[in-house]
């Protein structure tokens, strides 16, 4: 195959991926744009592998590779519980680091032939760029994947000075790319390596376990950066399209997380909760516990119920249950809804996924801004396992540390059902004073063993 | 402790304080229940379910008060009722304290402690034994059925094979428990539901009933009910002039006029004059639930349904309650079943009078032989004061605003296009040729994919995170490109690339199919 032909192919491939990302502005479109992709992604890498750069003897290693690694694919992508997606991202995310900082070495090792004046420091820039991302998007997702699950404390690690430590790394790697375009050889380089690492851990393990969404979301854009540095690299048009494509995409869920949690990018980022900035609104009134009976009883005389799910749910894996008894409330004629705020859950979109899993149909599911106006008429709002994203206290109380944070207005419901384990203040730990209304009642106990002994009672 | 409910002796009353459901819970407080025989008749509760609730059936009044500490009635006593009370017993019932003085000074000589179910403070925590409103609830009620009695035609509009029907108008002067609970009722049997209050925080709940609030176009500062705790004050005459205006205005339109209006302790305010009377419709009908404090219509005979010569009915009976004796016992008793509760907060069956407690020192007319009328003022508020809300915007404010809005975001983006360009020439101006090339594609790119992705639905986000993970797996190309030389290091280091990027590719993209295959429509 001629170059010209090659990038010809590459050309196709980019327009499929665009349309495959396109595609994604409504579920039944995206059923189809999943094939774009694939597509896509098939006619670039045949174009690659039959090209003029490649050797020929090296089929001979990347038949059984591939192969190995489709299979290994295919098998986690069937076996993966939807409620472990997060994780999945997570590690798929390092993965893209890694690669990323092999082929910068690999650069680094052939050296620069045939290159001059300008383009030598240039070339040297982007090996060090492309190691630099790779190298934080590979640490910074493994210590999200042990977060996410459960395998390190999800907690934020806070060390003493640790903007000084973040900056004092950069400045460092930045030192030392200056003295690798000083031709000072290749250990400024890997010294750079061990520093991108520890930068990359140390990022994602001082954010806390709330706000993951923003995290998984932004070392997606890490890994499409790294994807269209290493483009630059080789010069290959296709990776840096393909980059620059995910690494806007991550930057933009990035963008509406941080939105939906009405915090700033950088101070996510930079980890920790910006503490309260005076006392807390006292709260009045107790909890007043229900038990199953009565809620059953209550959701047999509502007409309108809306269901508030949040990480709780993916925990207790209450889904099934929550989706049969939306199923059986339905045909009894009452109107049963969702609401979803944008970072319920551990990843963008993640309810989304749970409840589709369960076959509830996505109709019924919707969004915050859509749904938020319908709670002054809904007789019963069910939460289930979400605490933050319903919390009163982020728009009555300027002291709050979610103050701002626009937030499901359950409470305007004629009654709130909240179901949670126990007493405690949940993730972030922040009093929910939601929990104190009046017309809120406690369905205290594991999700779905609530749900279920519901389920008993309502046919 | 023994509680007893005697049989209610004013003529006409129907309830009973205390219903075989009732007794069960008064008995989960550790109380003994009593009942007259044949108290729950009128109510159809027999004494044989009584029995079956485990409450003893007592022959006579005398023998029940001499055998209970504590007495529940529903009407305020009578002399031969107080004159059966001993020293330390507890009476709780209606009692209207204003009113009644004579009958609590004997009382108190009687050395009885006297609990008003009327004086129950209006706080959130009360509502449960708020005996008024459970019975307001159902006068409202009972107001529109008697209407609608009286009332020759369909309240809703129909269009049948027999001609058409026009809806029934109704206008309720008064949006308290009973005036709600009438526009409710009124609503729900189709008829076109006009309401009218002087406390103007109330119109948000006439419009939640879904009756249409009349407005009174008013300078003067409405006064809000905050102060009165939650009742209606005596309006200015001014007001007045203006609201029987409207009403004047209204009264040739309306079928059924349902007057509801009282202000605590005074008699009841006329609202709906002779000339109004006269000028509505023959056939048209007005419930006055004020009669008995003098009624709100001037031409209201209290206990008496009278037609005018024009025509138009007008009932004033002060018995709407009695006259739904089952519901309003089942309430009434429940109320106090709730009273009992707070005076009991042991369950230990022992009456524990806490003068420390709002509720209950607010409702304690005697105690300990000393008259406890009037209470201090409860320490919550009824309801929040309410906060004078901002002044509307006007149209050109707004307008003012957006425009500003527009202009600094225009400014922004001129400022950034600015600053990116700059940046841009300065890349430009050092960086070689072949870098650029490279550099228009990502920077496009960049571009189109702000553009795409912007697009992409909400509930898609764990998709679109899962696909772009795939497609970033097209970093296996630069693997590609190197494994095919260059040493034994590179050959690897690329090769471990290539096995991990397929994973990611194959994995993303299949798990993303079976994402995206669960999503169905209903």
């Amino acid at each position: 195959m001629s170059a010209g032909i090659v990038t010809a192919a590459y050309i196709a491939a980019s327009v499929l991926f665009i349309l495959a990302l396109g595609g994604l502005s409504n579920q039944e479109k995206a059923k189809r744009a999943v094939w774009f992709g694939i597509i896509g992604m098939a006619i670039a890498v045949f174009a690659t592998v039959f090209g003029p750069e490649v050797a020929g003897w090296s089929f001979m290693l990347l038949i059984p590779l591939m192969g190995i690694g489709a299979f290994l694919g295919a098998v986690v992508a069937k076996r993966v519980e939807m409620t472990e997606m997060p994780q999945l991202v997570a590690a798929l995310h390092s993965f893209v680091g890694l690669a990323a900082v092999f082929i910068g070495l690999n650069s680094d090792i052939v050296g620069t032939h045939g290159l001059v004046g300008a383009e030598v420091s240039i070339h040297e820039v982007e090996i060090f760029l492309g190691v630099f991302i790779g190298a934080i998007t590979f640490t910074g997702s493994i210590i999200a994947y042990g977060k996410l699950a459960g395998k390190i404390d999800g907690k934020a690690l806070i060390l003493p000075g640790r903007h000084v430590m973040n900056a004092g790394g950069a400045i460092l790697s930045f030192i030392l790319l200056i003295m690798y375009m000083g031709d000072s050889g290749s250990w400024t380089l890997y010294l750079m390596l061990i520093i991108a690492f520890a930068i990359g851990a140390h990022l994602v393990a001082a954010i806390g376990g709330a706000d993951m969404p923003v995290v998984v979301s932004m070392l997606n854009s890490y890994s499409g950066w790294a994807a269209a540095a290493t483009g630059f690299l080789l010069g290959n048009d296709l990776l840096i399209v393909t980059g620059a494509l995910v690494g806007s995409s991550g930057a933009i869920l990035s963008y509406i997380m941080c939105k939906a949690m009405n915090r700033s990018f950088i101070s996510v980022i930079l980890g920790g909760f910006g503490g309260p900035t005076g006392p807390a609104m006292e709260i009045e009134g107790e909890m007043v516990a229900t038990d199953a009976a009565t809620v059953a009883a209550q959701l047999e005389d509502a007409s309108s119920v809306i269901i508030v799910p949040g990480y709780g749910m993916a925990v207790a894996q209450a889904q099934q249950s929550v989706s049969e008894l939306t199923r059986r409330l339905r045909s009894k004629g009452k109107n049963v809804r969702f609401g979803i705020h944008p970072v319920a859950g551990r990843l963008p979109g993640h309810m989304n996924v749970l409840l589709a899993e369960a076959k509830v149909p996505y109709d019924i599911v919707l969004e915050m801004d859509e749904i938020n106006d319908d709670f002054p008429e809904t007789d019963v709002v069910m939460i289930i396992g979400s605490n933050d994203i319903v919390n009163p206290a982020a728009e009555e109380d300027p002291n709050s540390p979610i103050a701002g944070m626009p937030v499901l207005e359950v409470w305007k419901a004629k009654t709130v059902i909240v179901s949670k384990r126990g007493q405690g203040t949940g993730y972030s730990g922040i009093e929910n004073p939601l929990f104190f209304k009046e017309n809120t009642r406690m369905f205290y106990g594991d999700a779905k063993a609530s749900l279920d002994q519901l389920l008993g009672l309502i046919n | 402790m023994r509680i007893g409910a005697p049989k209610e002796i004013y003529p006409g009353e129907t309830r009973v304080a205390m219903t075989p459901a009732s007794a069960i819970e008064l008995q989960k407080l550790g109380y003994e229940c009593l009942i007259e025989k044949g108290a729950g008749d009128a109510s159809r509760f027999s004494d044989q379910d009584y029995k079956d609730a485990g409450v003893k059936v007592v022959a006579t009044a005398a023998a029940l008060y001499k055998a209970a500490d504590v007495v529940a009635k529903v009407r305020p006593p009578e002399d031969i009722e107080i004159k059966r009370l001993r020293k330390g017993q507890t009476l709780v019932s209606f009692f209207y304290p204003a009113q009644n003085e004579k009958l609590m000074a004997a009382a108190n000589k009687k050395g009885a402690n006297l609990i008003a179910m009327d004086m129950v403070p209006r706080i959130s925590r009360a509502q449960k034994m708020d005996a008024l409103s459970s019975m307001a609830n159902i006068a409202g009620y009972r107001a529109v059925t008697e209407a609608a009695n009286s009332f020759g035609r369909f309240f809703t509009g129909q269009i049948t094979a027999a001609g058409k029907v026009p809806p029934a108008k109704i206008l309720v002067v008064g949006a308290g428990v009973a005036g709600l609970a009438a526009i409710g009722a009124a609503q729900s049997m189709g008829a076109m539901v006009y309401a009218f209050d002087v406390r103007p925080e109330v119109a948000e709940q006439i419009e939640s009933m879904g009756a249409e609030f009349v407005f009174l176009e008013f300078e003067e500062e409405q006064q809000d009910g905050a102060a009165t705790g939650g009742y209606a004050a005596p309006s200015s005459p001014i007001f007045r002039e203006k609201q029987l205006e409207k009403f004047r205005e209204l009264a040739p339109d309306m079928d059924i006029v349902i007057t509801t209006a009282l202000i605590p302790g005074r008699d009841a305010p006329k609202l709906w004059l002779q000339d109004m009377v006269a000028a509505m419709k023959p056939g048209s009908v007005i419930v006055d639930l004020a009669a008995e404090r003098g009624g709100n219509c001037d031409l209201t005979v209290a206990d008496k349904k009278i037609v005018t010569d024009n025509g138009v009915t007008i009932i004033g009976y002060t018995d709407l309650p009695a006259r739904m004796a089952a519901q309003s016992s089942t309430l009434y008793a429940t109320n106090i079943r709730h009273m009992m509760t707070d005076l009991t907060p042991k369950k230990d069956g022992k009456l524990k009078h806490d003068m420390k407690d709002d509720v209950i020192r607010g409702a304690t007319v005697t105690y300990k032989d000393k008259i406890t009328f009037p209470p201090p003022p409860p320490k919550i508020q009824a309801i929040a004061v309410q906060k004078p809300k901002a002044p509307e915007k006007t149209a050109d404010e707004i307008k003012a605003e957006e425009a500003a809005a527009s202009l600094k975001a225009g400014k922004q983006q001129t400022m950034l296009l600015i600053v990116g360009g700059l940046i841009m020439l300065l890349i430009g101006a050092y960086a070689p040729a072949s870098f650029m090339q490279h550099f228009i594609v990502f920077a496009l790119s960049c571009f189109v994919g702000f553009q795409v992705i912007w697009n992409v639905s909400h509930a898609l986000h764990t998709p679109l995170m899962a696909i772009t993970n795939a497609i970033s797996g097209i970093i296996i190309l630069g693997a590609l490109l190197q494994i095919g030389g260059h040493g034994f290091i590179v050959t690897v280091l690329a090769g471990v690339s290539i096995l991990i990027a397929t994973i990611n590719i194959v994995g993303g993209f299949m798990v993303t199919r079976r994402m995206l295959q669960m999503f169905q429509k209903s």
